[in-house]
């Protein structure tokens, strides 16, 4: 056992997986030498060799086609899309091909592909680096998108996607790479990939959140705390599909609810949150369902981010306004 | 003194333009022009080459018929096409990998697809895409180019495997204007991978001639920016294009990356049979210009002459051909009722909850 930031167990996972199974590969714009521009490959290549960890031309949609044309003939990919922001240039690999070829196909073929890619917001990039797109890909039957919040899931999720015989679109939050550090198990294992996690009990109000806003949700429960309300934390983990049964138990336990996300208000995968509950536990609510997003602009500029992105204290205000309704 | 231009623009554009003139061994009335080059095929491959393409040719005539009178779904048609379709697919091993594009059905079927398998495709039947793992194969790719990055990653995957086996494609003269196009190639460049690209040019991308697509004289030529060799052939020509397509087989298998060919052909039909009209953007000039360039009568003059064919002969493959295409209606009308329980079991390998609740809704509709 061993401290590691989220990068760390990360790169940990993909250490191990590529030493696990031969078919894996490793591979994108400067993954090799570089060992990636956030270094979530450092090492790897020297340690696996060229063959297993190697750098492509600086095409995306390359990248997603030679992903496929790699899958159909036995190999397990780990692509990564240098920032998702660039995602529309490899949205027809992944929405068009990847995510439909085993309903496709009639189940005779699988895409064990699982993309990686760093996003999210407070870390000041130029634009179209850190935009919160999970929304668009979490559309597409077949796919699975990943969203870990805290090092330990994201090696147990990133194990589990690359064993996966689906594709699967990992997204690694920018502010959490380095942000904190936690206990992280030496040796491989899994996080389920279709299951919520309760990251804290509470029985007044329920937070369903994912990625960078779990930790905002947990500074906002802390103040609560201090005027007894007791929040309950559900991290979504997977945003698509959705954990309904854990969302739907939460919601019925504490009878009020509020859905954070950093997307846009239009965007993520909050609006099919709440339908679900909307649909599944309606007379369960005391309160309406509270909402926190983003607003509905384009991602902001870098120095507009902190009054851009939601926040402890947006969420604090919400679960106050849904606690006292 | 005037000063001397450091670039001569109209030199260079002629220069770039200067190796790509066409492979012809045929020519139109049937006689060898370019008998130094002539493929090694045996009098019997011959046959079966002429064979294929009588083939093919009834299998386009049947399939417009079926489609109008409803027996058959969509159809992109293929006569004029079939030396560059079925003399390129000639010259692969039945152990390389095909990516078609939705017009390279009859490709598909001499690589292994059953003709009934072909028509649910057509019907849009998911019997018609349950490919066997040793077939080797994707089915029609609908997404102009996005075969051609995927058979970057085919043949770099077959590269890596170390197997005797090589990736082709085929998109038309429209596909070369997508980006996938230049990154597929470029990939398979890059990393030197074992992938035939071939580009069927017909002259027009549904309406749009082949002259405003690009700039560039050839489409053959665009291969020089990727680093590989670019090879344009008479795509009206079997012998032409099966030497061409078979001696680059032998260079991408032997480890020296792809090759990208360009077939000068022509579809005598319309895009397809969902309402295009091609006397909105075609002359009759022109096609009757390529009627005359006809893949079929050169290899029937070709082979009549050297004794291998003959009208009754190819009557009887016409016939023959009727039959199995009326087989091949009749097995497809075999096909089961699709339901919403096999898609949804279809779509992961391992059901997450929103798929396994509505399987079961399905599942109690579907069984009533």
């Amino acid at each position: 056992m061993a401290q590691k930031t989220m990068i760390q167990a990360i790169t940990n996972a993909l250490d191990l997986e590529l030493a696990a199974d031969p078919k894996t590969l490793v591979f994108g714009e400067d993954v090799g030498k570089n060992g990636g521009v956030f270094r979530a490959t450092d090492g790897l290549q020297a340690k696996h060799g060229e063959d297993r960890v190697f750098d492509t031309p600086l095409a995306e949609s390359g990248i997603g086609g030679l992903s496929i044309g790699l899958a159909l003939t036995g190999w397990r990919p780990i692509p990564e899309i240098q920032f998702y922001g660039f995602v529309f240039e490899v949205m027809d690999s992944i929405g068009g091909q990847m995510s439909r070829m085993r309903y496709k196909m009639g189940n005779t073929r699988s895409m064990p592909i699982t993309i990686r890619a760093p996003f999210g917001g407070g870390v000041h990039t130029p634009e179209m680096h850190s935009d919160n797109f999970e929304g668009l890909v979490a559309q597409f039957p077949g796919m699975r998108v990943v969203v870990p919040s805290n090092p330990y899931d994201a090696k147990g999720l990133l194990i589990a996607a690359i064993r996966s015989n689906d594709p699967v679109l990992y997204l690694e939050h920018m502010k959490l790479y380095r942000s904190f550090r936690e206990e992280v198990p030496d040796d491989a294992y899994t996080v389920p990939l279709d299951k919520a996690a309760i990251t804290k009990e509470g029985s007044d109000v329920s937070i369903i959140t994912y990625g960078a806003m779990v930790r905002e949700a947990k500074k906002a429960a802390d103040v609560l705390a201090k005027d007894n309300i007791n929040v309950e934390i559900v991290d979504l983990r997977t945003v698509a599909p959705l954990d309904v049964e854990t969302i739907i138990a939460s919601v019925k336990k504490t009878h009020r609810v509020v859905v954070v996300q950093e997307a846009q208000r239009m965007a993520g995968v909050a609006a099919s949150v709440i339908a679900e509950i909307s649909e599944r536990a309606i007379l369960s609510l005391e309160a309406p369902i509270g909402r926190v997003a983003a607003p509905d602009t384009p991602f902001p500029f870098g120095q507009a981010e902190s009054v851009w992105l939601p926040n402890a204290k947006d969420v604090e205000e919400k679960v106050r306004e849904t606690v006292n309704f | 003194m005037a000063k001397h231009p450091a670039v001569d623009f109209d030199q260079l554009l002629k220069n770039q333009a200067a190796d790509f003139s066409t492979v012809q061994i045929l020519d139109e009335a049937g006689k060898v022009v370019n008998p130094d080059i002539l493929p090694d095929l045996s009098d019997a491959e011959l046959v079966d080459l002429m064979s294929q393409m009588v083939w093919s040719r009834v299998l386009d005539q049947r399939a417009t018929a079926l489609n109008r009178q409803g027996r058959l779904g969509f159809w992109a048609p293929t006569s004029g096409e079939e030396a560059s379709q079925l003399a390129s697919n000639f010259a692969m091993k039945k152990s390389d990998w095909i990516l078609p594009g939705y017009r390279d059905i009859p490709e598909l079927i001499q690589h292994g697809l059953s003709v009934a398998k072909a028509f649910l495709w057509s019907r849009g039947h998911v019997v018609g895409n349950e490919y066997p793992e040793d077939f080797h194969a994707l089915p029609p790719q609908i997404i102009i180019g996005a075969q051609y990055v995927q058979t970057a990653g085919v043949a770099l995957g077959l590269k890596k495997n170390g197997a005797d086996e090589v990736a082709y494609t085929y998109t038309g003269d429209g596909g070369t204007s997508q980006g996938d196009f230049y990154e597929g190639v470029n990939f398979a460049g890059a990393f030197k991978a074992p992938a035939i690209f071939v580009v069927q040019n017909n002259g027009y991308a549904i309406s749009v001639p082949r002259a405003k697509q690009t700039a560039a004289e050839t489409l053959a030529q665009k291969a020089v920016a990727m680093g590989i060799p670019g090879i344009q052939v008479d795509g009206m020509d079997a012998l032409a294009v099966y030497e061409v397509m078979k001696e680059a087989r032998e260079f991408v298998a032997a480890g020296n990356g792809p090759v990208l060919i360009e077939t000068l052909t022509y579809r005598y039909g319309p895009h397809t049979l969902s309402g295009d009209d091609p006397t909105r953007y075609r002359s009759k000039e022109t096609d009757d210009l390529w009627q005359q360039r006809d893949p079929l009568i050169r290899m029937r003059n070709y082979l009549t002459d050297k004794g291998l064919w003959n009208q009754e002969q190819e009557d009887a493959l016409i016939e023959k051909t009727k039959g199995e295409i009326k087989a091949a209606i009749s097995e497809a009308d075999q096909a089961p009722k699709q339901t919403v329980s096999r898609f949804l079991g279809d779509t992961y390998e391992q059901a997450p909850q929103n798929v396994t609740e509505q399987l079961a809704q399905y599942q109690a509709k579907e069984s009533n």
